[in-house]
């Protein structure tokens, strides 16, 4: 029988090696892994590359995990929230990397990565700072730039409900990019409220199919 | 004590009001953080338009009663909204598919800079000891139909914003629309400012000297003329 729960959330950080790529869920607080991330926080893990829209606000959740010396290098769309303070002290330090990436750009490159593209043009940045070194092509008369996959060793995402098979649902805009992360890793670990029995859920409306995750957290069990 | 100067040109609120007077029947909306979040409060009444957030939201709504906040329901400033009825919730890449494939009527977005030519400067500065940071702007520059623009004719140091070369990194090349400021409304046609609108008791010579580029006025130009708003 197919179980994908793990018994205690250590179990639910092991096995992630030295530095792996992490794409961690998450708008803000909206939809983050918190509890995983505290978790992964108090492993010996070290030299890890954070993929996630912004870069951890208080001393919390992805804060926590930056603070604990473990992040060498982020990349991330928007960094500078008001409450990011933990990251930009290490930033100002020089003592974590950003990579700065649009937003929807981010958010495509880890679906090319998940659905096997091996890259895409886009115009989104061409000419522009972030567009720089970039190999380019006009398409249609516009200027395009080559996006490669970002692909992750380990997601580290947020749900609702998730049966044991890995099928999950979420809550309200606390969806993002938990969808398109649980494709593109290789191993995806999710956190969720509560589990459901098989056959609970509707399969019209089931929103992550259980391929896509393999190991299930049940928070506050 | 002096008397206080007579003012000339709109406030924030009024500002919103004329965005939103722009803005017709049926159209998908997305709002930039900040002041062009107000532009939602000045939707003539009857006017069917669907707000879309980058965070996921078809359908967003005003923000709830004190009490009835939810962390997991928030706009793309991270600040609690509503869901109003046929509004719905989508991932990320299915949100920029929106803005990117160019489903997204109108953006209404703030600047440092706009160029005559549309060119848009709207996300870094030239202080480079910040770390930098883009978020959805660019994807919004480049996908959006029609981006409007909502800011202050001039900077707070009383520098002009509207420029003929952005100066600050680019957003976006010519994808600037409509500008409306709190002196004017002016329209980017064929790599030029057209003055469409201009405030009550404000002069062509005077927007003249508070822009660093050419100005044309419209032909069947007009007065900026909202209702009071305090």
């Amino acid at each position: 029988m197919i179980n994908k729960e793990v018994q205690n959330i250590a179990a639910a950080v092991s096995y992630i090696n030295d530095g792996a790529v992490i794409l961690s869920s998450g708008f803000g607080d909206a939809g983050a892994p918190i509890s995983l991330l505290e978790a992964l926080a108090k492993t010996d893990v070290k030299n890890l590359t954070i993929v996630s829209n912004n870069a951890g606000e208080g001393n919390y959740g992805l804060a926590a995990l930056i603070k604990s010396g473990k992040v060498a290098k982020i990349i991330c769309s928007y960094p500078i929230s008001a409450g990011s303070i933990i990251f930009q002290n290490l930033y100002n330090q020089k003592k974590i990397q950003l990579n700065v990436v649009p937003q929807g750009t981010l958010s495509e490159r880890m679906r090319a990565a998940g659905a096997g593209i091996g890259a895409f043009f886009t115009p989104t940045s061409a000419g522009t700072k972030l567009g720089e070194g970039k190999e380019t092509r006009i398409i249609e008369g516009i200027e395009h730039v080559l996006e490669y996959p970002l692909k992750g060793d380990i997601a580290l995402i947020l749900a609702k409900k998730a049966d044991r098979l890995g099928n999950i649902i979420y809550d309200k805009s606390a969806r993002n990019f938990s969808p398109v992360m649980a494709m593109a890793a290789t191993t995806t670990i999710v956190q969720v409220e509560e589990l459901v029995e098989v056959g609970e859920m509707d399969p019209e409306l089931i929103i992550t199919p259980g391929i896509f995750i393999d190991r299930i957290f049940v928070h506050n069990k | 004590m002096a008397t206080i100067a007579k003012t000339v040109g709109l406030n924030r609120k009024q500002v919103a009001w004329r965005i939103a007077q722009e803005i017709p029947e049926g159209s998908y909306v997305n709002l930039g953080i900040g002041s062009p979040e107000m532009v939602a409060n000045y939707i003539p009444d009857g006017r069917e338009i669907f707000f879309h957030s980058e965070n996921g939201i078809l359908g967003m709504g005003p923000a709830p009663k004190p009490g009835q906040e939810d962390g997991n329901l928030i706009n793309a400033g991270k600040k609690p909204v509503t869901l109003l009825p046929g509004g719905s919730y989508f991932n990320h890449t299915d949100s920029f598919a929106m803005i990117r494939g160019g489903h997204i009527d109108i953006c209404v977005l703030g600047a440092y800079q706009v160029a005559e030519n549309g060119d848009l400067a709207n996300w870094a500065t030239l202080d480079t000891t910040k770390p930098p940071g883009v978020g959805g702007a660019m994807d919004l520059a480049v996908g959006a139909k029609k981006i409007y623009i909502m800011m202050d004719h001039l900077t707070k140091d009383g520098q002009p914003k509207l420029m003929t070369s952005c100066t600050y990194p680019h957003t976006g090349y010519g994808v600037v629309r409509t500008i409306f400021t709190d002196l004017a409304v002016i329209d980017v046609i064929d790599k030029g400012f057209v003055v469409r609108e201009l405030a009550k008791d404000m002069s062509l010579e005077d927007l003249r000297s508070k822009t660093d580029a050419s100005l044309t006025l419209a032909k069947n130009w007009s007065v900026l003329n909202p209702p009071e708003m305090n």
